[in-house]
């Protein structure tokens, strides 16, 4: 549908220009239009509006700097609250909308879910924050890029960290049944095999928002596991390291960066204390990072939340492929990300042919006193 | 040995908590045969109100028990207020229409409510006051039972008998099992049948509210989503144990919360909503209307 039309604008324009013998751009539209989808309510609400806020403040930079090649950008903000089935219907209203790339979605499952519908339409989608392995390495996404590293990098990190430093021989591994948390504990568990220096003595997934988590914790008590490996997001993780205390059971709890969240500590309280998370690097030293984070003081008079780096520096990634290539073709900016070197605040990176960023990793935080402090 | 009793406190806390959720399901089925949807809503604002009751009075160094009390009381008499307006608005208009509207109507109310509170409080998940310390003659088995599950347990035990001797003895309860058995006739003998029903669902709504504070207590964080899947399990319950019998509801939940303990405990985590769903399937082949419910040929 928009090809279509574009693609008629652009003859009618082409025909136009020839004829009067004037020099203008290929272009129909007079400004870049980039679709802003993830969950902006609902619970999973904190994980998704960082990365509207960075890419308002980024659009609003380049704006005021004379546009991309003379272009305003414009931000068309959709909620997906998460949800792989209102992510279909985000990403259809986008399209129609007639966007010219996307940053989000923000949980894998939807973002697997509204890929497809994109990648028909030939749209760039660059995720702050889908960690799922298979959105790149499956091939079968190529519109898809993300700023963040997949879950087999943060199940190695977690992995390592857990034999390596803390040395534990017994693990239990245990997961939400979502594609985001199934997906870790899956690597996580194949790691631990490998290495030969630690056993998995429980591998199972819990049904988020059940109401009462003590059978399974009684059960990790019982397989004699030194640490609880979690695949998943806050809430549940609150909900099982509040029941091991409560138990009395002294396990160690390693989890991922949908853990990584200060709404973790918030609601599990002291509960919370010597758990940790992993999460992207610390990047406080690069100096992009610190602007971008004084630019959402300065703007916002808060502290940005999860993902608003990657954000940022995804809407960075995008606008430059956009402007070296001169276009918003999809072949066009996939050249263009793999070829040119960009400034971010999350380093200095480019993109590998499968969409994953070269330049990006993952380190280990333990909360300490209310806050997570990088290992 | 030990594990075994362990599973089955889990799994009678579990219980525990469906059937105080459980008991206003099958109540209000059991007066007017109407599923109400909305009485998940119903328990997660009576867990926000307890959650704001219970932060004010802590500003201002109330003492635990009279925190509790107070913000037990006022999450009641506020859902109440809840479900006597829900039954009004939505219910009662409905009353003479056929089966499938009210449900509807009620299913609407529980998104209604959902998406109120959603906006009108947060999104994010709230930490739950600790309400219930951890008591120091429990640390002993702290490790089978926690205090907050021993809590829910004597409760729900409390309130199963007095809602049974209200029923059976009082006059109230009297008009109740009347307006339950024949609508028209308990009209026709001078019973105020709209006054039955509402002080049903006051009773009903009441109860979900101190769950709301219990279970709010036990878990120890709120959003406004709890009493969507709370509900479909009590409401799962409150179906097993045979809908419209008061006993019936907690021993459907008892076994619901057992089967999913033991299939965690014993088999695996992954399979506990299976083997409860299979469990739900295989009662109701052999027995349609419940463990405990009536027969009654007319049906949905």
């Amino acid at each position: 549908m928009k090809r279509t039309i574009g693609g008629k604008m652009i003859s009618v324009a082409a025909a136009a220009t020839f004829a009067l013998s004037l020099t203008t751009s290929g272009f129909a539209a007079d400004t870049v239009k980039i679709g802003v989808a993830g969950p902006h309510s609902g619970d999973l609400a904190s994980y998704g509006l960082p990365s509207v806020n960075a890419a308002k403040l980024v659009a609003e930079k380049i704006n005021a700097d004379g546009g991309i090649n003379g272009k305003q950008i414009e931000l068309l903000i959709e909620d997906d609250v998460c949800k792989p089935e209102v992510a279909t219907n985000t990403a259809t209203k986008l399209v129609s909308a007639g966007v010219d790339t996307v940053l989000g979605h923000i949980c894998s499952g939807a973002t697997k879910a509204a890929l497809p519908i994109y990648n028909n339409a030939g749209i760039l989608v660059m995720s702050p924050s889908a960690t799922n392995p298979d959105l790149t390495k499956s091939g079968e996404y190529p519109n898809f890029f993300r700023t963040i590293a997949p879950d087999d990098a943060q199940a190695k990190v977690d992995v390592d960290f857990a034999l390596d430093t803390l040395g534990y021989t017994k693990i239990a591994v245990i997961h939400d049944k979502g594609d985001y948390g199934k997906g870790f504990a899956e690597f996580a568990k194949k790691y631990l095999e490998e290495s030969g220096k630690a056993e998995v003595v429980l591998f199972e997934g819990v049904t988020p928002g059940a109401v009462d988590y003590s059978a399974i914790v009684q059960k990790i008590k019982r397989s004699g596991a030194e640490a609880v490996m979690f695949g998943g997001y806050h809430p549940e993780a609150s909900k099982i390291i509040s029941m091991m205390k409560k138990k009395r059971l002294k396990a160690d709890f390693i989890s991922d960066d949908g853990v990584k969240d200060q709404t973790f500590i918030k609601v599990a309280g002291e509960d919370a204390e010597g758990a940790y998370a992993s999460g992207p690097k610390d990047t406080a030293g690069n100096p992009l990072a610190k602007m971008a984070v004084q630019e959402h003081k300065d703007t916002f008079a808060s502290d940005p939340g999860a993902f608003y780096q990657n954000a940022y520096s995804a809407m960075l990634a995008m606008v430059n492929a956009i402007k070296v290539a001169d276009s918003t073709e999809l072949a066009a900016l996939k050249t263009a990300l793999q070829n040119e070197k960009v400034d971010t605040p999350v380093g200095n990176i480019y993109f590998n042919e499968k969409g994953d960023a070269v330049g990006v990793g993952f380190s280990v935080y333990q909360v300490q006193d209310g806050v997570f402090v990088e290992m | 040995m030990d594990y075994f009793v362990e599973l089955l406190f889990s799994g009678l806390t579990r219980g525990a908590i469906y059937a105080l959720i459980a008991l206003g399901y099958t109540m209000v089925y059991g007066i007017i045969g109407l599923i109400n949807f909305a009485h998940g809503e119903i328990y997660m604002i009576g867990a926000f109100t307890s959650y704001i009751i219970a932060t004010v009075l802590s500003i201002y160094g109330f003492p635990l028990l009279a925190i509790v009390i107070l913000a037990g009381l006022a999450a009641a008499v506020w859902s109440s207020a809840y479900g006597y307006t829900i039954e009004k608005v939505a219910y009662k208009p409905l009353r003479q229409a056929p089966r499938l509207s009210p449900l509807i109507s009620a299913i609407g109310m529980s998104i209604f409510l959902q998406n109120y509170v959603l906006l009108a409080q947060t999104s994010d998940f709230l930490p739950f006051p600790t309400l219930i310390p951890d008591f120091a003659f429990m640390e002993p088995i702290a490790h089978i039972v926690s205090s907050t599950g021993i809590t829910i347990l004597i409760v729900t035990t409390v309130v199963m008998l007095l809602l049974t001797l209200l029923i059976k003895y009082t006059q109230i309860g009297k008009a109740m099992r009347a307006t339950s058995q024949d609508k028209t006739m308990a009209m026709l003998v001078g019973i105020n049948v709209n006054r039955v029903i509402s002080v049903t669902f006051i009773i009903g709504s009441g109860l979900a509210a101190i769950g709301g504070l219990l279970i709010a207590a036990h878990i120890g964080q709120i959003n406004f989503y709890i009493g969507f899947i709370a509900g479909i399990k009590a409401f799962t319950a409150a179906v097993l144990g045979g809908i419209g019998s008061v006993p019936g509801a907690v021993l459907g939940s008892l076994i619901l919360g057992l089967t999913e303990a033991f299939a965690t405990g014993y088999i695996s985590s992954d399979y506990e909503d299976v083997f409860a769903f299979s469990l739900l399937v295989f009662i109701l082949i052999f027995k349609p209307s419940g463990i405990l419910g009536k027969d009654e040929t007319k049906k949905v």
